[in-house]
């Protein structure tokens, strides 16, 4: 497999990706019309609103409506910059950290200003991304809000709301069930902003007037692809057209994964036709969740690639919620015996059940998640999960289900190595 | 009144389905979830306070209004 490369669709006029290589420094950074005056306060919240700006991280909440919620609120506030990047198929945070530090620090600046926070947290599990934005802020001085890197465990639920604000209040960094979310009690019980670093990246655009658009996201391109890697891609066009320009598919793709592992699979002649809009792909099913497309290629087989997915989920949830705890591995279990081909009809019957049961039953999304694969392997893939139900799948029979896999796993060291570390080596 | 349920505490005793079977759902595994809306009708009150004051691991919450 090529090493993967951040580029951009030939549309796009890219707004975070960078076209040299290296980490971007301060001056770098203010050449480029960085931490420059623009809006703040309520007319930064109404020029988000506008703006229709949504959340990168996999929600896609709006974030006018989640500045106003903690704006509104009397007291402290403080703001929360998520860059714990726990869906393992997406690399957008690592990099935008590793490589644009500035550029999401001023973002986070913003969020305070348009919120009134004095208190800023980056919150980060990836050692390479702390250290860049430790040297970031270490080139800064005087800034208008208190701004520390806050180190957590990694891990697939680290990155929720709820477990960034427990992890920075001294508890585990689990999730926590809802209400109250961060908005209404979050760090230190205070009305707490907790955004996607991406999300914040998009805010100096939208408070300078210098680039209002929202219209392109990061999407960690993986898997069978010719070419995989972070590209900046337009939001509406199709699936396939983004696939195809980011480098070619060599081939029709049996299927995506998308979103992380969050948002499920689509077969491959339906997910050609879609377009990477947040609110169509929820109305077929599917979703843009962080953003990440993983190309299913011949080789991989469906319910394999869905065995071993739900494996992931139940052995990395948290382990709180009891319905996702049982339900992730009784979906596991299931998802394993197809696709060695040891089940039959009741147990396509019982995973039919729990993907109607299950979805909401847990404090976080995670249990969601693991139904949206086995939803998907069922709705998607029929002709599949009907021949692994009358014989064994060759492709499967060489999988052993019970590995600690991480299936398609972005490397992030791949796109962007530890720039901090080789400038100082350099130094 | 108004309840949340942390399904973080719940450890599936599963006594609230029994005192209000139409307030709390279980699932196959007996862990328990709200079946409707966080706003207990007023007939139904008696039971939810019962079904709070039984749950073992105090999953069951009262919130503000």
């Amino acid at each position: 497999m090529p090493a993967p490369v951040t580029g951009a669709h030939p549309a796009v006029r890219p707004r975070l990706i960078l076209d040299g290589p290296g980490r971007e420094g301060r001056a770098d950074y203010e050449r480029r019309g960085g931490y420059r005056p623009g809006l703040d306060g309520q007319d930064l919240v109404t020029a988000v609103t506008e703006a229709e700006l949504r959340g990168r991280g996999g929600a896609a909440f709006p974030l006018g409506v989640k500045l106003g919620a903690v704006a509104g609120r009397a007291g402290e506030h403080v703001v929360v910059a998520n860059g714990e990047e726990g869906e393992p198929a997406s690399v957008k945070d690592r990099w935008l950290l590793r490589t644009r530090p500035h550029l999401v620090i001023d973002g986070a600046l913003r969020a305070a200003s348009a919120v009134a926070a004095d208190t800023v947290y980056v919150y980060v599990s990836d050692p390479a991304a702390a250290r860049s934005v430790r040297a970031a802020l270490a080139e800064l001085g005087g800034l208008p809000a208190g701004v520390e890197v806050w180190e957590a465990e990694p891990g697939y639920v680290a990155g929720e709301e709820t477990a960034a604000v427990n992890a920075i209040n001294g508890r585990p960094a689990k999730p926590s069930d809802k209400p109250p979310r961060p908005f209404e009690e979050g760090v230190r019980g205070l009305p707490t902003l907790v955004s996607n670093v991406e999300t914040l990246a998009n805010l100096p655009g939208i408070a300078t007037g210098a680039d209002p658009g929202t219209g392109t996201f990061l999407m960690t391109l993986g898997g069978a692809c010719a070419q995989p890697g972070l590209y900046e891609v337009p939001f509406g066009i199709t699936l396939g057209e983004a696939a195809e320009s980011l480098g070619g598919l060599g081939g029709a793709p049996r299927g995506y994964l998308m979103g992380g592992y969050f948002a499920g699979l689509l077969n491959g002649r339906r997910g050609h036709g879609l377009p990477l809009d947040y609110d169509v792909m929820a109305a077929e099913g599917s979703g843009l969740g962080c953003g990440s497309v993983t190309v299913l290629g011949p080789a991989d087989c469906p319910a394999g690639v869905a065995a071993q997915l739900l494996a992931y989920f139940a052995r990395e949830n948290s382990g709180q919620c009891g319905s996702c705890f049982n339900g992730t591995a009784a979906m596991a279990g299931v998802a394993a015996a197809l696709a060695q081909g040891f089940a039959g009809d009741p147990e396509i019957e019982r995973l039919h059940s729990w993907c109607q049961s299950l979805p909401g039953r847990g404090a976080c999304g995670t249990l969601d998640g693991a139904v949206n694969i086995a939803r998907t392997l069922l709705r998607e893939f029929p002709a599949d999960v009907d021949a692994h139900l009358r014989g064994r799948c060759a492709r499967c029979a060489g999988t052993d289900f019970a590995a600690l896999t991480v299936p398609f796993a972005a490397a992030p060291d791949a796109i962007t190595p530890d720039l901090v570390n080789t400038e100082e080596a350099v130094l | 009144m108004k309840i949340k349920i942390d399904r973080t505490m719940c450890d599936g005793f599963g006594k609230c389905a029994e005192h209000a079977p139409t307030v709390f759902s279980l699932d196959e595994w007996g862990y328990a979830s709200l079946a409707a809306s966080p706003d207990v009708p007023d007939e139904l009150e008696p039971a939810v306070r019962r079904a709070l004051l039984d749950c073992p691991v105090d999953a069951i919450v009262e919130r503000q209004a």
